[in-house]
Parts: structure tokens; C-alpha cells; sequence
């Protein structure tokens, strides 16, 4: 056979491959039978070029082909990968087993401490801060050993970590002071963005690698609730099974399997979301598609309803932290929105939606603020007030810029890739602010 | 004439495990021998025989595995199993019944012609 109907075979299988339906196997028997046809043909007396047309003709169009496999192969059209991907399996297989050693690992550590005599019971002042780094080093040690980090990075990696663990231990903090809690919430958020560290490996400035770090924290929330909920019906099981013969595995549960499992699950969420990223569509965007409406429409709401009364907000204690979470939500909408979408697509209405529940945000937020800052002067200041007001001016600045980059590009006058930029560009700002809540608010307020 | 596309799927099974239980095959040479029994009027197309075969595979009426005869490429070769004869037998009663009715009802006719409906032009 010539050399020119070896490149076209070759160009055939390139174009078939395409097809999820059909396996590397379908495609050998199938170019199998393209030879065989083209064989005859040439021996029949046409040209190798001529022959491979009529073959290809007759074998039909691929649309059609595909869909007859399809219905044989359902399966195919239904991506199940992780444990059985094509291909490379050894691979795979090392994957895994990095991950269930990370995983033991953050398990173990869980439980290390009790050596030492720390019950999980009773020191909750240890366990609080300490939450975030008995996992979190894992993850970073997964996705470093998986992306084969540089040694400079592992010793950065390694040196935040410990500095993690001073702050969460050096500091005299009473049980139950504003500052342990802080430090318990603020600690792990932090970590977190080490961990990022670690996913962007030495590609630290590249927007596009932020990004792709924003997706893996989305999809890892997302699985690592979706394992809880599965933990959740385990447990449920394990109770009602064993009580049912008169054994009581409570103390088994709440000091072994919850701890334990729950350390474990951060490293196995994260490696879904490494092993899945191609293979699955992203969970969070679509699920900021369904509620940004919504939210937008509650938002709009309020905004009517506090027009309407205008009795104003009643802003009690609490209310600060509900806004700042509330922010949070908006922000989160926005940038999973703003991780699915098409860079090149033109403005739309989903856009024109999204400006609306940023304003609608930020004019609520305002208000609060206005209220609030009130209140603050007026009475002094606490840990919580200072960290409360904090993050809501943090968050406020983002999506005020947001909102206003978000006008420019419905009118056309600003890129999407504007937007991107100054998300990606803001996340080191979350990262210091963790850091300082940890680091010097204790002291400065005299660890209350 | 064309074979109706009902009627080939309908027969396709019995003439794949037939042709696999006189010797093991592959999937060319399976369409090539349908079309020489049939004088050419049968044409199935790669998108029948083959998720049929696939088909009869994930049922355990024939085997596969990729084979070289010297002097020829690595092909797919198709044999048929023991359940696969078993089910070769079921089919063919069901085909000698609607075979030996339809011969039975056609017995003292002619062939049928078409004949130009009279009247309308």
C-alpha cells in the first residue's frame, strides 16, 4: 500500500476518533473493514484514492454510524471515569495511590494529637484553630507531589504551613474568647490559599491558573459536600444496624469515623475534582446559573420591601456577619459565573442580571454599613466587630469594582477579559487579610 | 428490490450466528458472504453488523478476539459460543414456522406481479 493511502487511513482514524461512542477497539475492527473494502476495490481495478473514497462512501456517514453504536453503547455517552479511565492506567493507578496515602495521612493526623493526651471532647481551644492543619497540608502535599513542584515551592509550602501551626498554637487564647473562634474560621481560609499555592505551582501569576484554582474550589466544595451527604446516610446505617443488636457505636462514630472521614474526604474531594476536571462538566457554574436569578429577584425584593416600610435595618449583632455572607454568596455567584463563561461571547443577559444582583448587593450592603459603623464608634471595638468590617469592606471594594467593570463590558466599553483579570488579580487580598486576622489581631487586642 | 429495513433487522441475528457457526469470522468478511447468499440483495451497512455484533457479544452468543493468520492483518475474529448455538437453534424453529406457513399460503400461486391498478389513470 502506498504511503498516501497510509495518511489518509491515518487522517480517517484522527476524524472517527471524535466520537465518544466508538472505543479505539471500534475503530481498529472498523479500519479493519475500510482495508478490506479499499483491497477489493483496487483489485477490482480502481486507483488506491479512488478505491479509499468509495469505501469510505459506502461504510456511510458518521453521524450514523455513531448513533447505531450508540444505541448498542449507551453506556459510552455517560463518562465513567476515575477508577476505569482508557488508557495509561499506570498512571491512574499512582494517582490513586497518592491520594489514599494523603488521605490515611490526614486521617492519622487527626488523631495524632490524642497521643499526647488532646481529647476531642474536651480541647475544643486546640482542635478549633488547629482544624485546618490537619487535612490542608495534605491536599497541598497531593497536589504538589501530582504537579511535581519545584523545591523552592515545597520549602514556601512547608514554611506557611508552620507558620499556620505558631499561630494557631503560640498565642495564649482563652477558651471561648472572640479570638479562638476567629482564628478557628480565619486559620483554614488562609491554609486554603496555600493550598492554592501548591495547584498553581510555579505558575503563581498566571491569571489563567488562578482561575482554574477559583473551578477547583468550587467543584471541591461541591464533592466535598456531596461525600458528607453520603457519610451521612453511612452513619445513619451504622446506627440503626448495630443498636439494633444491642451495641451502641457512638463513641466510635463521633471520635473515629466524623473526624477521621472528615479529614479524609478534603484529599479525596480534591482528587476528584484533578481526576474529573476533563471529564465532567462543572457542577458550580450551572449551579450559578439557577441562582443568580433567584438571588437577584430576593435581593430586588428586599430592596422594594425596605423602600416600602422604610423602617430601616435593625441591625443587632449578628446582622453584620449575615451581610458579609451574604456578599460572599454574590461574590461566589458572580465568579463561577465569571469561570464558565465564554471569554469571546458578547455581552448578554445573564450579564445585564449579574450587574443587577451586584448593585442590588452593594446598595443593601451600604445601607448596613452606614448603620453599622454607627454602632462601632459609638461603643468601641471587638475582635468580631474588627474582622466582621473587615471582610465586608474587602468584599465591598471587589464587587464595587466588579460592578463597575460589569457595566463597562453590558455596554460594550470594557473586555470580559477585564473582569477575569481583577477576580484573579483579588485573591491574594483574601489570602493577607486570613493571615492577618490569625497573625495580629490577638495581640492587638490583647487575645480576647 | 429491496429487502425492507424491518425484515433485515429481523433476520439479522439468525444470519450472523449462522454464517459464525460454520467457521469463525470477521466483520468484513461476514458483510461480503451476506452479500454473496443474498446475489447482492442484501446491503447491510457497518452501522448494523457491527453493534450487532457487539450486541451478541455482551449476550454470550459469540466471542471475540483479535487474531493474526499469517499473511494477513490483525482482524477481529467473531466465534460463536455454545448459548450463541443455542440461541442459533431457537431462532431457526421460529423461522422454518414462518418460513413453511408463508411457503404453505404461496404453495398454488404464481409469483406475484406487480399489476397497474385499472381505472385511475
Amino acid at each position: 500500500m502506498t504511503g498516501e493511502l497510509e495518511d489518509q487511513f491515518a487522517q480517517w482514524r484522527q476524524y472517527v476518533r471524535r466520537r465518544p461512542e466508538l472505543r479505539t477497539a471500534d475503530i481498529d475492527e472498523l479500519e479493519d473493514h475500510l482495508r478490506g473494502s479499499v483491497d477489493e476495490l483496487v483489485a477490482a481495478g480502481l486507483h488506491d484514492d479512488e478505491a479509499f473514497l468509495v469505501a469510505v462512501k459506502r461504510m456511510g456517514t458518521l453521524d450514523e454510524l455513531s448513533r447505531e453504536f450508540a444505541r448498542e453503547h449507551s453506556e459510552r455517552l455517560w463518562k465513567q471515569l476515575v477508577l476505569t479511565r482508557e488508557g495509561d492506567p499506570p498512571a491512574v493507578s499512582r494517582d490513586l495511590l497518592a491520594m489514599v496515602i494523603c488521605a490515611a495521612g490526614a486521617a492519622v493526623s487527626v488523631k495524632l494529637p490524642e497521643l499526647f493526651g488532646m481529647s476531642l471532647e474536651r480541647d475544643g481551644t486546640f482542635y478549633g484553630p488547629n482544624a485546618g492543619l490537619f487535612a490542608l497540608p495534605w491536599l497541598a502535599a497531593f497536589l504538589a507531589w501530582h504537579r511535581r513542584a519545584s523545591t523552592a515551592l515545597v520549602v514556601v509550602l512547608v514554611g506557611l504551613f508552620a507558620l499556620g501551626a505558631v499561630a494557631a498554637n503560640v498565642y495564649p487564647l482563652e477558651a471561648g474568647s472572640q479570638s479562638v473562634i476567629l482564628t478557628s474560621i480565619h486559620l483554614p481560609l488562609a491554609l486554603w490559599f496555600v493550598v492554592g499555592l501548591a495547584y498553581v505551582a510555579d505558575a503563581v501569576r498566571s491569571p489563567r491558573r488562578r482561575m482554574d484554582f477559583i473551578r477547583f474550589t468550587g467543584e471541591w466544595f461541591i464533592y466535598y459536600v456531596l461525600i458528607a451527604l453520603g457519610g451521612g446516610v453511612l452513619i445513619a446505617f451504622l446506627f440503626g444496624t448495630f443498636e439494633a443488636i444491642g451495641i451502641s457505636p457512638e463513641t466510635f462514630v463521633s471520635q473515629w469515623l466524623v473526624p477521621c472521614g472528615a479529614a479524609a474526604a478534603v484529599i479525596v474531594a480534591g482528587w476528584l475534582v484533578e481526576a474529573k476536571q476533563s471529564v465532567v462538566e462543572n457542577i458550580a457554574p450551572v449551579l450559578t446559573r439557577l441562582f443568580t436569578p433567584l438571588f437577584t429577584a430576593v435581593l430586588l425584593a428586599f430592596l422594594v420591601a425596605l423602600g416600602i416600610t422604610s423602617t430601616g435595618i435593625d441591625v443587632e449583632r449578628e446582622a453584620l456577619i449575615l451581610f458579609d455572607l451574604l456578599l460572599a454568596v454574590v461574590l461566589g455567584l458572580l465568579l463561577y459565573s465569571i469561570s464558565a463563561r465564554d471569554p469571546l461571547a458578547p455581552p448578554g443577559v445573564f450579564d445585564r442580571l449579574q450587574l443587577a444582583l451586584v448593585v442590588s448587593a452593594l446598595v443593601i450592603d451600604v445601607l448596613v454599613l452606614v448603620e453599622i459603623t454607627g454602632r462601632i464608634t459609638e461603643y468601641g471595638t471587638t475582635p468580631n466587630k474588627a474582622a466582621a468590617l473587615g471582610e465586608n469592606v474587602i468584599l465591598l471594594a471587589n464587587l464595587a469594582w466588579s460592578a463597575w467593570l460589569l457595566l463597562g463590558l453590558v455596554r460594550r466599553t470594557t473586555p470580559f477579559a477585564a473582569l477575569e483579570r481583577w477576580q484573579t488579580a483579588y485573591l491574594p487580598v483574601y489570602a493577607v487579610w486570613g493571615w492577618i486576622v490569625v497573625l495580629i489581631s490577638p495581640p492587638l487586642f490583647d487575645y480576647l | 428490490m429491496k429487502v425492507a429495513k424491518d425484515l433485515v433487522a429481523a433476520s439479522a441475528t439468525p444470519m450472523v450466528l449462522g454464517i459464525l457457526a460454520e467457521a469463525d469470522s470477521y466483520g468484513y468478511a461476514i458483510l461480503r458472504r451476506i452479500n454473496e447468499l443474498s446475489g447482492g440483495e442484501l446491503d447491510w451497512t457497518e452501522g448494523l453488523l457491527y453493534p450487532l455484533l457487539h450486541r451478541l457479544e455482551r449476550l454470550g452468543h459469540v466471542e471475540s478476539s483479535w487474531q493474526s493468520v499469517t499473511g494477513e492483518r490483525r482482524r477481529k475474529y467473531y466465534r460463536i459460543t455454545r448459548t450463541g448455538l443455542a440461541e442459533l437453534a431457537e431462532q431457526r424453529r421460529q423461522w422454518d414456522t414462518v418460513v413453511g406457513a408463508l411457503k404453505e399460503i404461496w404453495r398454488d400461486s404464481r409469483p406475484m406481479i406487480a399489476f397497474p391498478l385499472e381505472g385511475h389513470a
